[in-house]
């Protein structure tokens, strides 16, 4: 339907059953009604939790192997994040030519979960987890030191081979 | 002796209007829940029941705020009005045949009036002040908007309505609404009951649609309508005030569909019931079940509706009254008047 000099302009005229509109009526009570006996989308939360794709970005954590990080503190994440949610400080180890991070730090407030950081790590240290509950009652909590980064590469097998695949 | 039957039946009824008013808020969603995929409140409570308890108690917690420039006793009054006029429109619906109590009898309908139509048109009409005084009484112009058009709509449908209802006065030709439901009683042909939806069906359809406009639901709860008017009349209120109106609707919503269940659905009639053997007792008792289950159908239909069509735009809701509905109602009662004179 549009206007032309004021005038109406049916482009599409109902019929007389449309016109009559109850058996329209009907037609959609009968979708409504055949909907409710669908299955639900909803999840229970608290019982139920919704288990992420490998290709889920959630929240950015540090592969630990052999009980060291395989951080080698270059600082490109540090760089690359649009928020600048990261923050490294490297040291040297005693092997030579070696660095690694004293102190590394996410502001997870800032975080945006964008994946630069994985997606620009040289040594797949930095990678995004399935973890999507973050919750925090203060600032400084929301900032994740190394203690709380750090986690086993066999916990996050998963997204290291996803990772491996599609790159 | 008759002073406390009247009470007992008022507390009866009553108590049962607020307590289902409570389930049905919570079949409302649940409902419209369903119809969207979605599972909705079952926390509160086995299976959510408890859901509007808990809704109740938190508007009761919250403060009670007056726009500065409000009417305030206006203010104040408009909830009262509509709850007012929600609790009393019951009082003249039948809800069961006399029942023999302690060698009593006793009429299972709280106010035995014989104008008892005419009184459920007055009462249901006072209920748009109470819409419309809220709306004045804001100093709100959304509120405002909000009154004028409940005003507006409650007075074109209420003509169709009431002319909708002439069709079966005329069949019946008394205005008490327990001979009405009596009439229904007989059967058609000597099987199909001789209720009104049968006899009268053009006078069922544009009285049930009616019905939705005088209850302000969906598709015709323009008064109200979120989109445009941020709440409608109600957009000002809080707290308990709040939930006057919201347990007036539904209330309102109850009374709308035991109207239609006694007019047109055969009232507290069970079908072939008398073969059943029953005793007196027992029968009253399952025609009043009856007659919950049947206004239980009515208003899972009447939120069926809700969660199916969208809001009428408001040249359309005006121009179906004025020039479907009210043509259509008196073409129906002009028949029903010549048939009945020609038989």
């Amino acid at each position: 339907m549009g206007r032309d000099n004021g005038k109406m302009i049916r482009t599409k005229d109902l019929t007389f059953w449309q016109k009559l509109y109850l058996p329209e009526v009907f037609k959609g009570l009968s979708l409504t009604l055949s909907q409710m006996f669908k299955p639900k989308f909803t999840y229970m939360y608290p019982e139920e939790r919704f288990q992420p794709p490998s290709s889920f970005r959630g929240r950015p954590i540090l592969v630990e192997e052999n009980g060291v990080e395989r951080c080698v503190a270059c600082g490109l994440c540090s760089r690359v994040c649009p928020a600048l949610a990261i923050e490294v400080q490297a040291s040297e180890t005693e092997l030579e030519k070696e660095r690694y991070p004293v102190r590394f730090e996410i502001n997870m407030v800032r975080c945006i979960f964008c994946g630069f950081c994985e997606e620009v790590c040289p040594e797949e240290a930095i990678i995004m987890s399935k973890e999507y509950e973050l919750v925090f009652s203060s600032q400084e909590e929301a900032i994740f030191g190394k203690e709380r980064l750090l986690t086993p590469a066999e916990q996050v097998r998963e997204r290291l081979e996803f990772l491996r695949n599609s790159r | 002796m008759d002073i406390l039957i009247a009470s007992t039946k008022i507390a009866v009824v009553l108590a049962a209007m607020l307590t289902s008013v409570v389930f049905l808020v919570l079949v409302e969603r649940r409902m419209s829940a369903f119809i969207q995929n979605r599972i909705g409140p079952n926390r509160v409570g086995p299976y959510g029941l408890l859901q509007s308890v808990a809704d109740v108690v938190k508007l009761l917690m919250k403060e009670d705020i007056v726009p500065a420039k409000a009417n305030k006793p206006l203010h104040d009054l408009a909830p009262i009005i509509s709850i007012a006029v929600a609790m009393t429109t019951f009082a003249v619906i039948p809800f069961g045949n006399a029942i023999e109590l302690f060698g009593t009898t006793i009429k299972l309908q709280i106010a035995d009036v014989n104008i008892g139509i005419l009184y459920i048109l007055a009462i249901t009409s006072l209920g748009v002040y109470g819409l419309t005084l809220a709306g004045w009484s804001s100093n709100n112009k959304y509120s405002l908007l909000g009154g004028l058009r409940s005003s507006a709509q409650m007075i074109s449908y209420e003509l169709s309505m009431g002319l909708a209802i002439i069709g079966v006065i005329l069949m019946a030709g008394t205005l008490r609404l327990d001979v009405i439901v009596e009439k229904q009683t007989e059967y058609l042909l000597g099987w199909l009951p001789a209720w009104n939806i049968f006899l009268q069906p053009v006078a069922f359809i544009t009285f049930f649609i009616a019905a939705f406009a005088e209850t302000n639901r969906l598709p015709f709860d323009l008064p109200e309508a979120e989109p445009e008017l941020v709440g409608g009349f109600h957009t000002e209120y809080t707290g308990l005030k709040f939930g006057l109106f919201f347990l007036a609707e539904y209330m309102n919503m109850i009374t709308a569909s035991a109207i239609v269940v006694t007019l047109f659905l055969g009232g507290w009639h069970l079908p072939y019931a008398d073969m059943l053997g029953l005793s007196g007792f027992a029968l009253s008792i399952l025609q009043v079940l009856t007659f919950c289950g049947k206004i239980v159908l009515v208003l899972l239909f009447f939120i069926a509706i809700r969660w199916t069509l969208p809001r009428f735009r408001y040249d359309q809701l005006m121009s179906l009254g004025w020039k479907v509905m009210l043509p259509l109602t008196l073409a129906n009662a002009l028949v029903t008047a010549l048939i009945l004179l020609a038989f």
